[in-house]
C-alpha cells in the first residue's frame, strides 16, 4: 500500500476510534454525564489520538529513513569495482539508479548491472511498503485498544488531550525558529568556508570590493579584493535616502488619513496608496532608470553638478516612493489603534486637533510607528531590483549620492550569476554577504523590539 | 432675550400636564418641574441628538444655573452622557452624531459659527465616564492642559498648579513620590482622580463630570464631593451619578432622564422627597427595572 492511502486509512481509523471512545464514555457514565471526569468528546479525542498518533509517528520515521536504508542495501549489491569508486562518482551512479527507478531510461543502452540495481531498489521498496502497512495497522489497532480500555469515568481525558494540544502548539511555534536556525547555519557554514580563504578582517575592514578571481591558475591579472565597506556604505546611503523620502511622506499621509480624512476619502485614498505597494519592484526599477535618473542628470547639469547616469539618489528616491505605502499603512494602523477616549481627553481640555495629534496621539502610537519604520528600513536594505537598475553595480566607496554605488543584495546576485566554481571565493563571498545582511537586519529588528518594549513599559 | 425665555417658560407651564405619564408618547412630551430658571449659565432648548439614524435625546429643555450643581440621574443608556457631551461639543468628534436645537452658554449659542469649540472646551471642562489618562507621566497628565493654554510662565508655577490640582482631587499623598511614573500604572480609582485633577488644572468655568466617583472608595468619594462643593463657590457643575445619595448630597437641582427624555427636573430636595412624575418616583425609590 502507498503511504498516502495508509494515511487516509489511519484517519478513518481515528474517526472510528473517536466514536468508540465517546460511546464507551457515555455508556460508562450510565446516563449521567456529570459522573464523567471530562466531557464525552474528550474521551473520543483521547482514543482517537491514541489510535492515530503512534502509528503516524512510526509512518513518518519510516518515510524519513527508508530511502537511506534501501540505498545502502542496493549499494552493497553493486559490483565490486563500482563500490570502490570515489564518492562523487558513486553518487553519479546512484543518481542513474534513481532515474531508472523513476522510469527515465534515457536514450542509451542501460548497463545491465545498473538495471539490476534499479530492479533491486524497486523490489526492496515494495517489500518495505508492505511491511510498513502491516506495522502501521497493527500499531494503530493495538494502541486503539489500549486507549479504549483506559476509558473510565475517573480517567482525566481532558487533561491528556489538552497536553497533546499544548505540545502541538509548542511544536508549531518552535518550527519557525528551527527553520531560521537551519537557514542561518547553512549560510554560516558557507561563510566560514569563505573566511578560511579570505581573512575576516579583510572582509570587514577592506575598502575595496572587486571580487574577480582567476578562474584558471594561469590567468593573468585579477586578484580579488573582498572589502565589504563600500557595499555597506552603498547600502546605507541608498536606504538613508529612501527613508528620508518615505518617513515624512508616509507619516504625514498616515496622519491625514487617520485623523483628518472623512471616512469616504479614507476609503478611496487608502486602497490607492496600497496599490503602490503592489507594483512589482522591477517596474519601479524601470521608472528609476528611465525617468528619474535622466531627470536628475539634466537637473544636475543645469546646476553645474556632475551626476552619473546611475546614481544612488535616483535609486534611493524611487525606493523611498516604493516604501511609502509600507510606512503609511503601518503608521495608520498604529494611529487608529489609539483609543478615541485619549483623543477625547485632550479635546476635553481644550486642545486643538494639532495639539491632540502631536501631544497625545503620536506619542501613544510611537512604539507602533517606530517598529513600522524599522521594518521599512529592513525592506529598503533588502531591496535589490531598483538598485541594480538605477544605482549600478560598481562598488565605490563614496557618500556622494550623485555617484553610482552598489549594495549588498545586488552584489550577492552578481556573484551568483554566471558560471562559477562553487567553492571559489567569489561564490562563497555571496554567503558571507548574506550572513552580514542577515546580521544587520537582525540587529535592526532587535532594536525595534527593544524600542517597542521600552515604550510599552512606560505607557501601559 | 430673557423675555423670549419667559414666554417659553409660561407657554410650557400652561401646557404642563403635571404628574401624568407622558414619557411614552413619541413627540411633544413635557418635562415636569422647573426646567427654566432665572439667569441661567447654560440654557438648552429643544435639543435633539442623533447617532446616525438613532435618536438618543428627545427635545431636551433645561437651564443650568450659576454657582450650583445639577445632578443628572437616570437608568443606564438613557442619554445622560450624551447630554453632557452636548454641553462642550464633544459629540462633534463622533462621526455620524448630529445635535439639533439651541444650547447657550452665557447667552452665546455654542453651536454657532462664531464659537470655537477649542475655546469652548477650555471653558467647559470635562471628566469622562471612563478614566482616560494619557500614556504619559502623572505630572505630564496634569500639566498637559496648563501647558497648552500657557497658564504657567515657568516651571515653579507649573509645579504649583500640578500640586494643587492633585491635592484638590485627593491624589497628592499617593503620588507625590512618583510624579514621573506612567499614569497608566495607577489603579482605576487613582486614574479617575487623576483625570479630575487634569480637568480642574485648567480652571474651567463649567465642569462636566460623568460619574466621577464610580470607582472610588467612600473616603476618596468624600474628597471629590468636597471638591465639588468648593468648585461650586465659583463655577457651574453638572454631574452624572448613579448614586441617589450622592446626588442628594452634592447637588442643588436634579434632572431625571428616561429613554432619551428629560422627565423631571427640580430642586434636589423636592425631587427626592416629593417626585411628581411616576417614572421619577419609581426610579428614586428603586422600583425601576
Ligand atoms: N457613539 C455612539 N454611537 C451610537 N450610539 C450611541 C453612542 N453613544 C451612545 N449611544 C447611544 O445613545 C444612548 C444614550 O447613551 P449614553 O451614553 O448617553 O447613556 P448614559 O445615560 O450615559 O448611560 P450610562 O449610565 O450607562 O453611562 C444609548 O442608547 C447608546 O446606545
Ligand atoms: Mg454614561
Amino acid at each position: 500500500m502507498q503511504p498516502d492511502t495508509l494515511i487516509w486509512i489511519l484517519l478513518a481509523l481515528s474517526a472510528l476510534a473517536f466514536y468508540l471512545g465517546r460511546n464507551r464514555a457515555i455508556q460508562a457514565s450510565s446516563g449521567h454525564i456529570r459522573n464523567l471526569h471530562s466531557l464525552p468528546t474528550y474521551y473520543g479525542y483521547f482514543v482517537a489520538l491514541w489510535c492515530g498518533l503512534p502509528a503516524l509517528v512510526i509512518l513518518c520515521l519510516w518515510l524519513l529513513f527508508d530511502d537511506k536504508l534501501i540505498l545502502q542495501m542496493v549499494i552493497s549489491q553493486l559490483p565490486e569495482s563500482w563500490r570502490n569508486l570515489p564518492e562523487d562518482q558513486l553518487s553519479l551512479i546512484i543518481n542513474q539508479i534513481h532515474n531508472l527507478v523513476a522510469g527515465e531510461t534515457g536514450r542509451q543502452e542501460v548497463d545491465p548491472a545498473l538495471q539490476r540495481a534499479a530492479d533491486h531498489y524497486r523490489q526492496l521498496k515494495a517489500i518495505g511498503y508492505q511491511a510498513l502497512t502491516v506495522l502501521v495497522l497493527v500499531i494503530a489497532t493495538a494502541s486503539l485498544t489500549y486507549g479504549y480500555r483506559h476509558v473510565s469515568p475517573q480517567m482525566r481525558a481532558r487533561n491528556s488531550v489538552e497536553k497533546v494540544v499544548r505540545f502541538t502548539l509548542i511544536l508549531s511555534s518552535t518550527l519557525a525558529i528551527f527553520v531560521t536556525i537551519g537557514i542561518v547555519l547553512s549560510v554560516l557554514f558557507e561563510a566560514v568556508r569563505f573566511f578560511s580563504k579570505i581573512p575576516v578582517t579583510e572582509f570587514l575592514f577592506g575598502l575595496k570590493w572587486s571580487p574577480q578571481m582567476a578562474i584558471r591558475a594561469d590567468q593573468v591579472g585579477a586578484s580579488g579584493a573582498f572589502g565589504f565597506i563600500p557595499l555597506l556604505t552603498g547600502t546605507l546611503l541608498i536606504s538613508a535616502i529612501a527613508m528620508a523620502v518615505a518617513t515624512p511622506i508616509g507619516l504625514l499621509a498616515a496622519i491625514y488619513l487617520s485623523e483628518y480624512a472623512k471616512s469616504r476619502t479614507r476609503s478611496i485614498v487608502k486602497p490607492l496608496l496600497e496599490v503602490l505597494a503592489g507594483v512589482p519592484t522591477v517596474v519601479y526599477g524601470f521608472f528609476a532608470a528611465l525617468v528619474v535618473a535622466p531627470l536628475l542628470r539634466d537637473f544636475g547639469i543645469e546646476l553645474g553638478l556632475k551626476v552619473s547616469a546611475e546614481s544612488a539618489l535616483a535609486a534611493g528616491l524611487v525606493m523611498g516612493v516604493m516604501i511609502i505605502p509600507f510606512v503609511s499603512s503601518l503608521t495608520d494602523d498604529a494611529l487608529t489603534a489609539v483609543p478615541r477616549s485619549l483623543r477625547e481627553g485632550a479635546y476635553g481640555l481644550g486642545a486643538t486637533q494639532a495639539e491632540t495629534i502631536t501631544g497625545v496621539v503620536l506619542p501613544a502610537a510611537l512604539p507602533g510607528i517606530v517598529s513600522g519604520l524599522l521594518l521599512a528600513v529592513s525592506r529598503a536594505i533588502g531591496e535589490t531590483m531598483i538598485v541594480v537598475m538605477a544605482a549600478g553595480m560598481t562598488a565605490k566607496l563614496t557618500l556622494n549620492p550623485l555617484e553610482s554605488v552598489t549594495t549588498i543584495t545586488v552584489q550577492i546576485v552578481a556573484l551568483l550569476v554566471g558560471d562559477q566554481e562553487f567553492d571559489s571565493p567569489k561564490t562563497l563571498a555571496a554567503f558571507a554577504l548574506g550572513l552580514t545582511l542577515f546580521l544587520i537586519t537582525l540587529a535592526l529588528n532587535l532594536v525595534a523590539l527593544h524600542v517597542v518594549r521600552k515604550f510599552r513599559e512606560q505607557y501601559e | 432675550m430673557s423675555t423670549i425665555m419667559n414666554t417659553v417658560e409660561e407657554f410650557v407651564e400652561t401646557m404642563e400636564p403635571q404628574g401624568k405619564s407622558v414619557a411614552d408618547s413619541e413627540q411633544g412630551y413635557h418635562t415636569v418641574g422647573e426646567f427654566s430658571i432665572a439667569e441661567p449659565r447654560i440654557s438648552c432648548r429643544h435639543v435633539n441628538v442623533f447617532y446616525g439614524e438613532k435618536q438618543a435625546l428627545f427635545d431636551i429643555n433645561l437651564d443650568i444655573g450659576q454657582r450650583q450643581v445639577i445632578a443628572l440621574i437616570g437608568p443606564s443608556g438613557c442619554g445622560k452622557s450624551t447630554f453632557l457631551r452636548c454641553l462642550n461639543r464633544m459629540n462633534d468628534i463622533i462621526e455620524g452624531c448630529r445635535v439639533e436645537g439651541k444650547i447657550q452658554l452665557d447667552n452665546q449659542d455654542i453651536y454657532s459659527k462664531d464659537m470655537d469649540p477649542v475655546i469652548l472646551r477650555a471653558r467647559v471642562g470635562m471628566v469622562f465616564q471612563k478614566p482616560n489618562p494619557f500614556p504619559k507621566s502623572i505630572y505630564d497628565n496634569v500639566a498637559y492642559g496648563p501647558r497648552i493654554h500657557g497658564l504657567a510662565s515657568n516651571r515653579t508655577e507649573l509645579d504649583e498648579i500640578v500640586e494643587t490640582s492633585l491635592k484638590r482631587a485627593g491624589l497628592w499623598k499617593e503620588v507625590r513620590d512618583r510624579l514621573d511614573h506612567p499614569a497608566t500604572g495607577l489603579s482605576g480609582g487613582q486614574q479617575q482622580r487623576l483625570c479630575i485633577a487634569r480637568a480642574i488644572a485648567v480652571e474651567p468655568e463649567v465642569v462636566l463630570m460623568d460619574e466621577p466617583c464610580s470607582a472610588l472608595d467612600p473616603i476618596a468619594t468624600a474628597t471629590i464631593e468636597q471638591l465639588i462643593d468648593e468648585l461650586r463657590e465659583r463655577y457651574t457643575i453638572v454631574i452624572v451619578t448613579h448614586s441617589m445619595q450622592q446626588a442628594a448630597r452634592v447637588s442643588q437641582r436634579t434632572a431625571y432622564f428616561h429613554l432619551g427624555k428629560l422627565i423631571e427636573v427640580g430642586q434636589t430636595s423636592r425631587i427626592f422627597t416629593n417626585p411628581r412624575h411616576p417614572l421619577t418616583e419609581d426610579y428614586i425609590t428603586g422600583r425601576f427595572g
